[in-house]
């Protein structure tokens, strides 16, 4: 599903920000990344959205090799996965319902896809009583929630989260995070980037580390140790 | 494209104006200024442009003929000079039509002194042609040609009128031009100004419609609407203001300085404006699309 082979990215010639990157992450897998600040985590989420493209080596989403896809074909690729970011990124003049729409308007869905997907999208994140609201009289966990909606309303396949908990308090974290249980467990392939190391010990989930820009470690679920 | 997805984004570009309410009235206070000043330099200028055709209208220039010429060669100069491109209009005068003009102009209360001429034309050989130009720029063209014709006796002139009138035209059309041109390059500058403040100021809604997967044409679209209308109402507000402002400065200046009304004439609003309102439309319009457009360009490479 996702292959990064010996990737490499510096923004600055000679300081990389990931070296020699190699990892493959299965459909329908849940994998953590974790590492400090700077480590090169949200770098990867870039690259893997091509928001950045790769110095050296080459990564493969679905089989698609991402060097090879032309400007004009970047938007239809990125509507296979979905993101989720840490501040949210909500579109502040409009309200809860049109948030979500807004990511069936992108794809051209036909309006009565995106009557009857947006309800039931904010049903499945427990906000379908706030779809009026706008982002700035929601909390923290709601509005994650709403960017958990509209990342979800596509149906992608892929649904990278960047450190979607970073601006909430444990409680709506793990909210979020069983929330990002269920919709794995429907299939989706999740990806969080994440520093929160007790949700990530506590949820036996793969994690991957990275330090300095590259992997350290690579444990499957329960093998994972501090 | 789909056409709920135009109209989705036609409507959206319309809500942009509501939501970025600041941004939208700068943008149109600064386009209104603009077109506005331009409107006012094109209203004198035409009326100057105006002015001085009418003066040159009155410029001619005078073809006399070789004694003793013939009818057929008179018509024959006189079939040529109609085919010449700067000739707006020709009269023949006959030797009898110019001595009943200058009796008129120069024996009015004399008659007496003029009658004893009564048999014997003094002005006998003074048939011509009275030529109009309708470029008088073109006059020393037209003498040269006109002298160079046979038959021709002598071609009268008045150099000094012309000189003058292709000066001021010249001088007209450099300060008209000049204007223009610096109205234009500092709308350009002030509106894409303008224009980069609202859209820097909403980089971010950018970069989330295309990490989410909008095509660049979607994310345009809506801009380009708010430009397009911003530049629509940039530009009718001035047009309405001067419509009125026009006639009120050409009443108040003929009623405040009597003894111009009988050395000028104002052209009609209509006039000014067959030329004005399709001009400044396509200004309007043309900056507010452009100026979106080459703003837009670079937060796009997301």
């Amino acid at each position: 599903m996702i292959r990064l082979d010996h990737v490499s990215k510096s923004y600055i010639e000679g300081i990389p920000a990931l070296n020699d990157v190699t990892m493959h992450i299965l459909p329908g897998e849940f994998v953590f990344i974790v590492g400090d600040s700077g480590s090169g985590k949200s770098t990867l989420i870039k690259l893997l959205q091509k928001e950045l493209e790769p110095t050296k080596g080459r990564i493969y989403i679905n089989g698609q090799d991402l060097k090879k896809i032309k400007h004009s074909k970047v938007p239809k690729y990125r509507r296979n996965i979905g993101v989720v970011f840490q501040n949210f990124r909500l579109l502040p003049d409009r309200n809860v319902y049109d948030n979500v729409a807004f990511a069936l308007k992108v794809v051209e869905a036909p309006n009565r896809d995106i009557k009857a997907k947006v309800p039931n999208m904010l049903s499945m994140v427990g906000l379908a009583a706030k779809y009026k609201s706008k982002p700035h009289q929601l909390s923290g966990g709601e509005q994650q929630r709403v960017a958990i909606a509209r990342a979800l309303v596509n149906e992608p396949k892929i649904l990278l989260a960047d450190e979607p908990t970073g601006n909430l308090d444990n409680t709506n974290a793990w909210e979020i995070m069983h929330l990002l249980e269920d919709i794995n467990a429907k299939g989706t392939t999740v990806v969080v980037v994440t520093h929160n190391m007790e949700i990530v010990k506590a949820m036996n989930k793969r994690v991957i580390t990275i330090k300095k820009g590259a992997v350290v470690s690579d444990v499957g679920g329960e093998g994972f140790e501090d | 494209m789909k056409i709920s997805t135009f109209f989705y984004n036609f409507g959206q570009g319309l809500k942009n104006i509501w939501r970025n309410k600041m941004f939208s009235m700068a943008s149109i206070a600064t386009m209104s200024a603009c077109i506005f000043l331009f409107g006012i330099f094109y209203s004198i200028g035409t009326n100057f442009s105006a002015m001085v055709k009418t003066a040159e209208e009155g410029v001619a220039v005078t073809v006399f003929f070789d004694e003793g010429i013939s009818a057929e060669r008179i018509q024959e100069i006189g079939d040529e000079i109609g085919k010449r491109p700067e000739v707006a209009k020709y009269y023949f005068v006959s030797a009898d039509e110019a001595w009943e003009t200058f009796k008129v102009e120069y024996f009015d209360g004399n008659e007496d002194l003029a009658a004893g001429f009564a048999d014997d034309n003094p002005l006998a050989n003074s048939a011509n042609y009275e030529i109009y130009l309708s470029d008088v720029s073109m006059q020393p063209t037209l003498v040269s040609f006109l002298e160079g014709l046979d038959g021709v006796r002598q071609v009268n002139q008045s150099e000094v009128a012309a000189k003058t009138l292709t000066d001021i035209n010249s001088l007209i059309a450099l300060i008209f031009m000049s204007i223009v041109i610096i109205l234009l390059a500092v709308s350009v500058f002030l509106i894409s100004n303008t224009v980069t403040v609202g859209i820097s100021v909403r980089k971010e809604e950018i970069a989330i419609m295309k990490l989410i997967g909008a095509k660049d044409a979607f994310v345009r679209q809506p801009f380009l609407v708010e430009g397009i209308f911003i530049g629509l109402i940039g530009s009718v507000i001035p047009l309405v203001l001067l419509y009125f402002l026009y006639e009120q400065v050409v009443v108040y200046i003929a009623s405040q300085f009597n003894f111009l009304s009988s050395m000028i004439t104002f052209l009609p609003v209509e006039t000014i404006f067959q030329n004005l309102v399709p001009v400044s439309l396509i200004l309007g319009l043309g900056i507010g699309w452009l100026g979106s457009r080459i703003t837009l360009h670079k937060h796009l490479r997301v």
